[in-house]
């Protein structure tokens, strides 16, 4: 868990909405960063947390409520606040018209510096996305991997005070997800303040001070990732198999067990403060799980329990 | 990284400079990147670019001028079919060159090559990015013109100096039609939306007394096609190439000045609804 000061507020969000028709993509949200914090939206896809970002961005216009970033309203001020913002979309929007040391290059042109900080400024980041001996290699020959990487690089070509981070590492393989965060954590160090949406919910839990769990266009939930799991889970859960057939058979003969009882088709939860204890319960009952496992609870089952299990689109 | 920020590093002064939302006086950037894309990509969509009016004067104006002979020129003097027809080629060139780049371009770069995402979600405007693109495409535009001229000048049909000026004339053209394109681009949503540009373009080409005089129509359709802006286009084009100038020289100069101003006013007051939806 990572520790930082807590600054005045560098975002404030009050009241703040999206709506494309009748369809409310961010409806009434208000949260506020301070300098220098890592701070996480949560939620399943379509839960407003990439509008968020593109508002705080200043290229979506909100339909209602106060937003201001570093003290400018991002639709009055764009070109400023955008000035000390770094942005890594979901989706890489690298030009594949220009080379990739060319990428990084021009994009910096984009923020009006001057080519003589600019020249070694994009050696140092290809250094860092290890892209050096594919400075003069074309966009589209870059794997997935490959591309995430200089969009990422591409993103502090102007030192940014506030990294925008949306789902930085989809599509990333594991050693490149930890290289990431290392740099994250680093730049976290800087006092960069870092605001990330993500899936991964170890993601959340490794970079995170705090986070919001959106859906639907709403706060659910506020908090350190162990305050959320401790206002929205138990300690422990204790996952029992008895069978894909006699889960939900069995799950009637374990009532009173634990906190908080979910049968779900492949397993039964038992939400427990002690895991152990609970297992000794079941036993106890003369029931005999195939499987047991007492496991630490999670984000995930903060996550799950707050959005609902079922698939959103 | 740069030193350790504190919290002083977070609170910015706001500009009260007019447009700054929209505007970071950097449109030289999207110009740099253009240039460069160009260089290392683009060119050989370019030079097909060039080709087309050139395959149009060699076929028309050497093909079928044979058959037609001389026609009076706008000063009453004849001259050759292809002489004939050369500026008002140029004009169309110029015509389809700018709003190719306003509309189908910037509506790709738009919603498909995601370029304009990356950009503008950094210092730079959404006006610097118009400025920047219609700058380009002027600079396509009279790239164009120039090799066009040059083609007129083989052939001989480039009969005086003043003759050159088509080449500035149809940078004017290109412009307004550009910054009118980009603010109706605005307007669109899909492909199918778009294809009514080209549902107007083709008849505007081929009815603006591109190939035969404006007196073959009768009055009321000759009053529509003066309404059009291509029809001023050409009549310009072809005054300037024999360096005959009248009182309605001025009148096209003056309709393209007004489309331009009104274009970019549009544009301008469209660009949130283009770029920032």
């Amino acid at each position: 868990m990572l520790t930082h000061p807590a600054g005045p507020p560098v975002i404030s969000a009050q009241q703040l909405s999206k709506h494309y028709g009748d369809f409310r993509a961010v409806d009434d949200i208000s949260f506020e960063v301070p300098a220098g914090e890592s701070f996480g939206l949560l939620g399943p896809n379509g839960a407003g947390k990439s509008t968020t970002m593109r508002m705080i961005g200043g290229v979506s216009q909100r339909t209602s409520g106060r937003l201001t970033i570093m003290g400018l309203d991002p639709e009055d001020h764009g070109p400023e606040v955008r000035a000390h913002l770094g942005v890594v979309p979901q989706q890489d929007n690298l030009d594949e018209e220009l080379k990739v040391r060319d990428n990084l290059i021009v994009y910096g042109r984009y923020f009006g510096l001057p080519m003589s900080y600019l020249r070694p400024k994009a050696d140092e980041l290809l250094e860092f996305a290890q892209l050096t001996d594919k400075a003069g290699a074309k966009v589209d020959a870059l794997s997935g991997g490959m591309k995430r990487r200089l969009t990422i690089a591409r993103s502090l070509i102007n030192e940014p005070r506030i990294l925008l981070l949306d789902e930085p590492t989809t599509g990333l393989d594991p050693q490149a997800r930890h290289i990431l965060w290392d740099r994250l954590f680093r730049l976290k160090e800087s006092g960069v303040t870092l605001i990330l949406t993500t899936h991964y919910m170890d993601e959340a839990e490794q970079l995170c001070d705090r986070l919001v769990v959106v859906d639907k266009g709403r706060i659910m939930a506020e908090g350190s990732p162990a305050q959320l799991i401790r206002d929205h889970s138990t300690r422990e859960v204790l996952e029992l198999r008895f069978g894909s057939e006699r889960n939900t058979m069995v799950a009637g003969e374990l009532e009173g067990i634990g906190e908080r009882l979910e049968p779900l088709p492949d397993r039964v939860l038992i939400y427990a403060q002690d895991g152990e204890a609970a297992l000794e319960e079941v036993t106890s009952r003369g029931l005999k799980p195939i499987t047991s496992l007492v496991r630490r609870s999670s984000l995930e089952d903060v996550f799950l329990r707050l959005t609902g299990r079922s698939l959103v689109e | 990284m740069s030193a350790e920020l504190t919290a002083q590093d977070y609170a910015l002064e706001g500009s009260k400079r007019p447009l700054a939302a929209l505007y970071s006086r950097n449109a030289k950037a999207v110009i740099a990147r253009g240039l460069l894309a160009t260089r290392s990509s683009n060119w050989l969509i370019m030079v097909s670019g060039f080709f087309e009016p050139v395959l149009y004067l060699l076929s028309m104006g050497v093909g079928l001028g044979a058959l037609v002979g001389t026609v009076e020129g706008p000063d009453g003097a004849p001259i050759s079919y292809a002489a004939y027809i050369a500026p008002a080629l140029l004009a169309v060139s110029a015509m389809n060159g700018a709003v190719y780049d306003s509309t189908w371009n910037v509506f790709f770069k738009m919603n498909f090559a995601k370029l304009y995402q990356g950009m503008l979600y950094t210092s730079l405007g959404p006006l610097d990015v118009a400025i920047g693109e219609i700058f380009l495409a002027l600079l396509r535009g009279a790239l164009y013109a120039t090799g066009f001229t040059a083609v007129m000048a083989l052939m001989g049909l480039v009969t005086s100096p003043v003759a050159l000026l088509v080449i500035p004339a149809s940078v004017v053209i290109a412009f307004g039609f550009a910054s009118f394109g980009m603010g109706i681009t605005s307007f669109m949503k899909t492909f199918q939306q778009m294809e009514w540009v080209n549902f107007v373009m083709l008849p505007m080409f081929l009815f603006s007394a591109t190939f035969y005089p404006l007196s073959v129509y009768p009055q009321g359709i000759q009053w529509f096609i003066q309404a059009l802006p291509l029809w001023h286009g050409v009549e310009l084009l072809r005054q300037i190439s024999v360096a005959s100038f009248t009182s309605a020289t001025l009148l096209h100069l003056g309709y393209f000045l007004v489309m331009i101003v009104v274009g970019m006013l549009l544009t301008t007051l469209r660009l949130r609804k283009l770029f920032l939806r």
